[in-house]
């Protein structure tokens, strides 16, 4: 059901009117919400251009936001990639007809979706340190993009699979019909239809992905919400850091669910079409945000 | 053996995950009434009232939250002096609520949305033609089988905000994850027992509500 347009008739002049009510409590209860935080805010001192004028000079953005940024943008990229690699070969390997492969896979994949992603980061920081295998300065990124991956494989092994089982039997069919074994027509058939079904679901994990690479503050890793509290706590303006560390990951991940948004709106009008795509387009659209 | 179970004698696992527990519970009411009214104020026939449940939706589902929780911590906390409560640990667990609650509430409203698209166009148009005006209708008709077509997304939900509740770490909570970091750090021998300790334990938390979930979701499942 298109919800807005059934819950309610095309209005007369009395719903018009009750709608006009309605709409000036609206704008009241946004416009009071709005004066309330503002006034509470301008209250406590925290409107002062001193606390805001540190976002104008080039150093903040310098030495704290842009390295920070740079490392959120580093962590997620890769974490994207290696998420997209490890979520095909699981998802392959659920669909594989060799039971201990399933099984293995089906494990795997179950288990590190039941995990938190924060228990793995701060469980592979602690044991690679302690194991003591690599440059310190590298272990928190080494632990945020595994734990990511691991977490994130394992969503989109189960895209994967979906996406699959969704297609029309005959895609396999004709693939055995030709003689191959069930590994090629996953791989050359089956998945690179699943694919295009599973784009925009794999563009709206990339922002989790995005939105978890965060979660680096909690075990040091340099990003942009620990560069924005280094800078915070210097300059005694934690607030409007963390706000505007808020609005840089909401501005890239609002670009990034839109685009997915357009890719669904793209790609369901094309698969009413014949269900053949080159498959070679496809991957690579898989992989942009980084 | 004996040394692994020592370490339940040293450190009170149990504890720390009843604190996960309650704060996912404490949570889940606030994000699931919240989430309840935005889903409304989108639904409804008044242009500012979708504004704002878009905008929040929008805002809030594309914030880290990390940065939610820290915020409440760092800013509301420590720059503003907020305080939800005199005493200073349940002040903590109460801006972790907060801040699992505003973030998830987005999630729920996206949710109940999703139920809302499952019920069939007759129903309104049925509610319609009997004279319900808007609110009569929603509340009669049309959320009561919008939450039932909800339960799937909505359990799928609770589990992100299961997991989530360890979050809770960046704002000064102690629960499991900032447990199972104090004690790797106490037993480095123990790292991997320690780590699966704790992984099982969210196992077992998430995959029952994983399985009544989907159970109640077939089983209020509405029969068309």
């Amino acid at each position: 059901m298109s919800a807005q347009q059934v819950l309610f008739d095309a209005p007369g002049p009395k719903a018009k009117r009750n709608i006009l009510i309605g709409n000036i409590v609206g704008v009241l209860f946004i416009v009071g919400l709005l004066a309330w935080l503002i006034t509470a805010l301008a209250g406590q001192g925290q409107l002062t251009a001193a606390k805001w004028t540190p976002f104008l000079e080039t150093r903040t953005w310098q030495f704290f936001l842009l390295p920070g940024l740079w490392d959120t943008l580093r962590a997620a990229g890769v974490a994207i990639v290696t998420s997209v690699v490890l979520g095909l070969l699981l998802g392959i390997g659920r669909l594989s007809h060799f039971l201990p492969i399933r099984w293995l896979a089906g494990v795997i994949v179950e288990f590190f979706r039941a995990v938190p992603v924060l228990l793995m980061m701060i469980f592979l920081w602690l044991a690679i340190g302690a194991a003591s295998i690599m440059r310190p300065q590298d272990i928190p990124f080494i632990a945020v993009v595994t734990a990511l991956t691991l977490y994130n494989g394992s969503v989109i092994a189960e895209l994967v699979r979906s996406g699959v089982e969704g297609l029309p039997k005959g895609q396999r069919e004709a693939g055995m019909a030709i003689g191959m074994t069930r590994g090629q027509s996953l791989r050359s058939i089956e998945v690179p239809q699943a694919l295009t079904a599973m784009l925009p679901a794999l563009v709206s994990q990339f922002v989790v992905i995005l939105k978890d690479s965060a979660l680096g503050y909690i075990i040091t890793y340099t990003e942009l919400l620990q560069n924005a509290r280094r800078l915070g706590v210097g300059e005694g303006n934690l607030l409007q850091a963390l706000l505007i560390a808020a609005v840089i990951f909401i501005i890239i991940n609002f670009a990034l669910s839109s685009l997915a948004n357009r890719l669904s709106k793209l790609l369901s009008f094309r698969t009413a079409g014949p269900a053949r795509k080159d498959p070679e387009q496809k991957v690579a659209a898989a992989v942009p945000a980084g | 053996m004996d040394s692994f179970l020592s370490l339940f004698e040293q450190y009170d696992v149990a504890a720390a995950f009843w604190v996960n527990i309650q704060l996912t519970f404490w949570a889940a009411i606030w994000s699931l009434l919240l989430g309840t009214l935005l889903a409304l104020f989108r639904i409804s026939p008044i242009a500012s009232l979708q504004w704002f449940g878009a905008t929040y939706v929008n805002i809030f589902r594309n914030t880290p939250l990390t940065i939610i929780i820290a915020f409440g911590v760092l800013a509301l906390f420590g720059q503003l002096s907020v305080s939800l409560s005199s005493d200073f640990n349940l002040n903590f667990f109460r801006l972790a609520i907060l801040g699992l609650s505003l973030y998830h509430a987005a999630f729920v409203c996206e949710a109940i949305r999703s139920g809302v698209n499952t019920v069939p166009l007759g129903q309104a148009e049925a509610a319609r033609a009997i004279g319900l005006s808007f609110l009569p209708a929603a509340r009669l008709v049309i959320l009561p089988q919008a939450f039932r077509g909800a339960i799937a997304p909505l359990g799928n939900v609770l589990i992100a905000l299961t997991k989530n509740s360890t979050v809770a770490a960046a704002g000064s909570v102690a629960e499991s994850a900032g447990l199972m970091k104090t004690m790797i750090e106490f037993r480095s021998d123990m790292v991997i027992p320690i780590f699966f300790t704790f992984a099982f334990g969210f196992v077992l938390i998430v995959i029952p509500i994983g399985l009544l979930t989907t159970w109640a979701s077939k089983k209020l499942a509405v029969s068309r």
